[in-house]
């Protein structure tokens, strides 16, 4: 039991902070506003998510012009999805124990 | 108590991964009606066909002119209808009409249909009318098949069944238009019906 809970990522821990990996697994990249619509936050607590995220560095961030405006579009690394997986697979565990 | 909310948290997890890259406010009563409107084109196409039984109908015809006008107007009410109901329906839904996943989506719906207009276009400019139909909807099929992995699954089986009835269409050269009525009317209206039973409601 404790070595399933010991895979239970901590930096996972968290609904915005869930949402954000789900959707960069299955999309290559997502920027700023698409997350923000899809997760339903404030630029301020989606930013201090990321920030989590990009810490463990768990994504990647790209910054880049489009004409004159910036755009930031992020991306799941490779230890990112390693993590997110173990992650899901300890869940799954988790519930079907009990 | 725990339990549940890692319960919720997969739930999520499955929720965000197939909305993020899926489309699904397409409107299932679009497909309905532009079956609708296949038929009643086909209707009017088949009587001035009819009419000009004892001619030839070349492409400089005015016959040939108006059956292009009224494939065009087709296309243009399908089009307008689909466009339309499907803002409200993403509207209802609370999704915006033009994201990351509606523009993959149309991308990915265009490149095998515009293929196919283009290469339809070449094959009338050079005279192999036979094979229109069947082109037509064998292209019109792979467009839906590329499209489904951007929306509802059933966009997949609708052009799988295209993709069947043009092959089918290849060997039939002088019915073209009941294959057009049986690809782009009727198919269009079941597979419209369901999902509009499975999913509008």
């Amino acid at each position: 039991m404790k070595s399933i809970i010991q895979n239970i990522n901590k930096t996972f821990d968290h609904r915005i902070r869930l949402g954000i990996m789900s959707i960069l697994m299955v999309n290559e990249e997502a920027d700023f506003n698409t997350l923000k619509e899809l997760l339903g936050v404030t630029d301020g607590n989606l930013a201090s998510h990321i920030k989590a995220l990009e810490n463990e560095s768990y994504i990647r961030i790209e910054k880049q012009f489009i004409g004159k405006k910036p755009n930031t579009k992020y991306a799941a690394t490779l230890e990112g999805k390693n993590a997110f997986r173990q992650h899901l697979e300890a869940l799954e565990k988790l519930i079907h124990k009990t | 108590m725990k339990n549940q909310n890692y319960l919720n948290d997969l739930k999520d997890i499955k929720e965000l991964m197939s909305r993020s890259t899926q489309f699904v406010s397409l409107s299932g009563l679009s497909g309905i009606l532009a079956g609708l409107y296949a038929l009643i084109g086909a209707a009017v196409a088949k009587t001035m066909i009819d009419a000009e039984r004892q001619e030839y109908i070349t492409l400089e015809s005015t016959t040939f002119r108006n059956l292009i006008i009224l494939a065009f107007l087709v296309l243009v009410c399908s089009v307008g209808t689909a466009y339309f109901l499907t803002v409200k329906k993403a509207k209802k839904a609370n999704e915006h009409i033009w994201n990351a996943t509606s523009k993959r989506l149309i991308i990915n719906f265009c490149i095998p249909l515009v293929t196919g207009g283009i290469f339809s276009i070449l094959l009338l400019k050079n005279g192999y009318f036979g094979l229109i139909a069947p082109i037509t909807l064998i292209f019109y099929g792979m467009s839906c098949l590329n499209a489904s992995k951007y929306t509802l699954r059933d966009v997949r089986y609708l052009g799988i069944t295209q993709i069947i009835l043009g092959l089918i269409a290849v060997e039939y050269s002088g019915y073209g238009l009941y294959f057009w009525v049986i690809g782009f009317g009727i198919c269009h209206i079941v597979y419209g019906s369901v999902m509009y039973y499975k999913y509008d409601r």
